[in-house]
C-alpha cells in the first residue's frame, strides 16, 4: 500500500494528531463541553415536555347573575372540557380586575334570565371575555366553547325543536387585543427579548474583555474603586438598553400600530427595573467567567430558557408545573406581564406589583452573588 | 519613614509577607528593604513569585501574612493611599489597544484624578516624542514603543516609587538601553525602582539586587555581594572540542555548577581545592587549558536556582 505522506500528501497520523489535540483541548473546556451535552438536552426537554401550544387549565373567573341548573351544567362541561380551571364566581368589577391583573385568562358571565331564555328557546347571550394579550394561548379554548352549548343542552332541552338553531348565542369579546393580532403580542414582547440578549451579553463581555487583555490589572493599580469601575461601565449599557427601548416602541407605535394605553414613564421606570436586573446578571457572568467565550455560553445557557419558558414564544399558561416555576423565575417572565399590561391593559402602578416584586427579589439574588464573585483584587 | 542606619530611608520596608493561592504557598516570608532613589533589580526562575510580591506591593494583592510598609504607608490596611503614588508596569501590555495613545495617557490621568490632565498628557506626549502620533491606537505600536508608552503612563501621576515587571521582555538590546538610562535618570530624580528581569546585563545595572526562588528570598545586596555570597570558585576551561564534555565535568568531585559560555566552559565549586584537583586530573590527558576565573552573576544565580531546585524537591 502506499503511504500517504510527503510535502503534498495527506498524513494519517498527522491528521490523527490533530484530531486528538482538538478532543483534548474539547475536554479541558468544561462549560463547551457541557454546552455539547446540555443544550441538546435543555433543548429536548423544553420542546417536549415543557412546550405546548394548546394550553389548557386556563385560569376562568364565572360572573353569575342568574345562578340555575343550566349554568352550573355549563361551567361543569368547561371544566370537563379540560380546558377551563374555574377559579371562582365573581362579580363584574372583581372579573375586570383579574383580567387586567392577569390572574385569570376568561371571564364567562351568566345574564340575568339566563335559565328563563334558554327554557324558552330564545338563544340567551353567553358573553365570554378573554384575555386576547397571547390570541395563541386563548384560540384551542374558545373553539372548544362553541360546541359545548349543544352537547351540553340538547338532552335536557326536550322542547328544542329548532336543531339548526343553537341553544345559546356564545359571544367571544378578545379583550386588550380585539382583532386577535399577534403583533400586540409580539412586539412588547420582543421589548424584553432583546434587552435580555444585547444587556447580558454586552456587560458579560466588556468585563471579562478587561480581563481577558490583561488591562483589568492596570485598571484595578489605579486607584479607582470596585464601585467606580463597576458602575463606570454600567451606564453605558443602559444608555443602550433605553435607546433600544425607544426604537422598539417607536415601531410599535407607527409600524405594528401596537397600542399605548397605559403610562409612557411607568413604562420606561419598569424597563429601568428590568435593564438592572439584567446588567447585574451580565457583571455576575463577567466575574465568573474566564474569557470572552465563556461569557457569551453563559448568556445563551441564560437566554434560551428565557425565550422560550417565558411566554414569550409559548403560552405560559401552558407549560406543565415545573416549566412554569422555572419560568416564574426568570425576570423576563415577568417583565412581559407588566410590559403587556401596561401597553395593551393600560395597567397602573397598583396592578404591576404582583410582577415587579420577583424581578426585584431576582435582582437582590443576583447582586448577593456578584458581589461574592466580583474580584476586587487579582486574588 | 524608617531611616535605615547610614542610609537614604527605606521606601519598602516588608518583613514576613505570605501568600497563598489556594494550597500553592507563592510567597514566603518574604523580607526586603528597598531604600529611595534606589534601583533595586528582582530576580528568580519563572514562577518563583516575583509578580506576585510586585502586586502585594501595590496593593493589587492582598498578603496573607506579614506586615510592613511601602511609602511609609501599610501595605495591609492602606493599599488605596499607596496605589496613588506607585507606578505599576504590568509584565504584559496593559494599556488599551483600542484607545489611541491620546486617549490611553488622558484615561490613565483621569484615573489618577490629575488637575492639568491635558498639560499632563501633552507633556508625556512630547517627552516620549509621540506628539505626532497621539491618534495612533496604542494597539499598532510595536513592542519597545509599547514599552515607552506603558512606563510613560505609569510616570503621569509623578509616583515616588516604580514597580516595572519584566519591563524589558521581548524588547530589542537598542531600546532596553534606552529604557535603561531612563531608568537611572528617574533613579537620579529621586525615584525608586524595583525591576524584576531576567537578563545579567540588567541585573548588573540595578544597585542592589534580590533574588527569590519558589516564593522564597535566596540572596539579597549589591552583585558583588550576591556573588560573594555563593562562595562559588570558577575555572574557565577553553580549547577545541568542547561539546560533550559538559556530562563528564558535572560528575567530576567538586564541580557544582557547569556552563557553556560559548567557547568556554565554566566550571565552579565551592569547595575550590577539591575541584582544582579533580579538573588537573580530569585535563592531564586533554588538549585543554584551565584558568581561574572570578565567578559571575551568572554563575551565582544558576547555582543559586539548582540549589532552590533541589530543596524544592525535598
Amino acid at each position: 500500500m502506499k503511504r500517504f505522506s510527503g510535502f503534498s500528501g495527506f498524513s494519517f497520523s498527522r491528521w490523527l494528531g490533530i484530531m486528538l489535540k482538538e478532543f483534548i483541548q474539547l475536554k479541558r473546556d468544561r462549560l463547551t463541553f457541557g454546552m455539547i451535552v446540555g443544550i441538546p438536552i435543555i433543548q429536548l426537554l423544553l420542546f417536549g415536555f415543557a412546550i405546548n401550544s394548546d394550553p389548557k387549565q386556563l385560569p376562568t373567573a364565572v360572573v353569575m347573575a342568574d345562578p340555575g341548573p343550566f349554568a352550573r351544567a355549563y361551567v361543569a362541561a368547561m371544566q370537563n372540557s379540560d380546558y377551563f380551571r374555574i377559579v371562582g364566581s365573581v362579580d363584574e368589577r372583581q372579573a375586570d380586575d383579574l383580567l387586567d391583573r392577569s390572574e385569570v385568562q376568561f371571564v364567562v358571565t351568566f345574564a340575568p334570565g339566563f335559565h328563563r331564555d334558554l327554557v324558552r328557546g330564545k338563544s340567551p347571550v353567553l358573553l365570554v371575555e378573554a384575555d386576547a394579550t397571547d390570541p395563541m394561548a386563548t384560540s384551542g379554548a374558545i373553539a372548544v366553547l362553541n360546541h359545548l352549548g349543544a352537547e351540553v343542552f340538547a338532552p335536557d332541552l326536550p322542547g328544542l325543536e329548532r336543531p339548526t338553531a343553537a341553544p345559546l348565542e356564545l359571544r367571544v369579546h378578545r379583550r386588550y387585543n380585539p382583532e386577535g393580532l399577534t403583533a400586540y403580542h409580539i412586539v412588547p414582547g420582543l421589548l424584553g427579548v432583546i434587552l435580555t440578549l444585547t444587556l447580558v451579553l454586552m456587560t458579560g463581555l466588556a468585563m471579562t474583555r478587561e480581563r481577558e487583555r490583561g488591562t483589568f490589572e492596570n485598571l484595578l493599580a489605579t486607584p479607582a474603586t470596585p464601585v467606580e469601575v463597576m458602575t463606570g461601565k454600567i451606564v453605558p449599557y443602559i444608555l443602550i438598553g433605553l435607546i433600544q427601548v425607544t426604537l422598539i416602541l417607536a415601531a410599535a407605535r407607527w409600524i405594528f400600530d401596537v397600542p399605548m394605553h397605559g403610562s409612557l414613564l411607568l413604562l420606561y421606570a419598569v424597563v429601568l427595573l428590568f435593564i438592572c436586573a439584567n446588567l447585574l446578571l451580565g457583571i455576575t457572568f463577567s466575574s465568573i467567567a474566564r474569557n470572552q467565550l465563556q461569557a457569551m455560553q453563559m448568556t445563551f445557557f441564560f437566554f434560551l430558557p428565557s425565550m422560550l419558558l417565558s411566554g414569550f414564544m409559548f403560552p405560559f399558561r401552558g407549560m406543565p408545573q415545573w416549566a412554569q416555576m422555572v419560568g416564574n423565575a426568570l425576570p423576563l417572565t415577568h417583565f412581559l406581564v407588566l410590559v403587556r399590561g401596561i401597553m395593551l391593559k393600560g395597567n397602573g402602578i397598583e396592578q404591576l406589583w404582583d410582577h415587579s416584586w420577583p424581578i426585584m427579589l431576582f435582582i437582590a439574588a443576583v447582586l448577593a452573588i456578584g458581589l461574592k464573585t466580583f474580584r476586587k483584587t487579582l486574588d | 519613614m524608617k531611616i535605615e542606619k547610614g542610609g537614604a530611608p527605606l521606601v519598602i520596608d516588608v518583613a514576613g509577607i505570605n501568600k497563598h493561592f489556594g494550597d500553592k504557598h507563592v510567597v514566603k516570608d518574604l523580607s526586603l528593604q528597598v531604600r529611595r532613589g534606589e534601583i533595586f533589580g528582582f530576580l528568580g526562575p519563572n514562577g518563583s513569585g516575583k509578580t506576585t510580591s510586585i502586586r502585594m506591593l501595590c496593593g493589587l494583592l492582598t498578603p496573607d501574612s506579614g506586615s510592613g510598609s511601602c511609602l511609609g504607608l501599610d501595605v495591609l490596611t492602606q493599599s488605596s493611599q499607596i496605589k496613588r503614588q506607585v507606578g505599576y508596569m504590568t509584565q504584559k501590555f496593559s494599556l488599551w489597544d483600542d484607545l489611541t495613545i491620546g486617549e490611553n495617557l488622558d484615561f490613565v490621568a483621569r484615573m489618577f484624578g490629575m488637575k492639568k490632565r491635558r498639560v499632563v498628557v501633552d507633556r508625556a506626549l512630547d517627552e516620549l516624542g509621540l506628539t505626532g502620533r497621539r491618534d495612533q491606537l496604542a494597539g499598532t505600536l510595536s513592542g519597545g514603543w509599547k514599552q515607552r508608552l506603558a512606563l510613560a503612563s505609569c510616570l503621569l501621576h509623578e509616583p515616588q516609587l516604580l514597580l516595572l515587571d519584566e519591563p524589558t521582555a521581548g524588547v530589542d538590546p537598542k531600546a532596553r538601553r534606552d529604557f535603561w538610562e531612563e531608568i537611572h535618570r528617574l533613579s537620579a530624580a529621586g525615584i525608586t525602582v524595583l525591576v524584576s528581569t531576567h537578563y545579567m546585563d540588567e541585573a548588573e545595572r540595578c544597585h542592589r539586587l534580590a533574588y527569590i526562588a519558589y516564593g522564597t528570598l535566596m540572596a539579597s545586596g549589591t552583585a558583588a555581594e550576591v556573588v560573594a555570597g555563593q562562595r562559588l570558585q570558577t575555572w574557565e576551561i577553553a580549547g577545541a572540542d568542547l561539546q560533550g564534555l559538559g556530562q563528564a565535568l558535572r560528575a567530576l568531585p567538586g564541580a557544582d555548577l557547569v556552563a557553556s559560555f560559548g567557547a568556554t566552559l565554566h566550571v565552579c565549586g565551592r569547595d575550590g581545592a577539591a575541584l582544582e584537583a579533580s579538573l588537573t586530573d580530569f585535563l592531564s590527558d586533554r588538549p585543554l587549558t584551565m584558568s581561574r576565573v572570578a565567578p559571575s552573576l551568572e554563575d551565582a544565580f544558576i547555582d543559586l536556582m539548582q540549589g532552590s531546585q533541589d530543596q524544592f524537591k525535598e
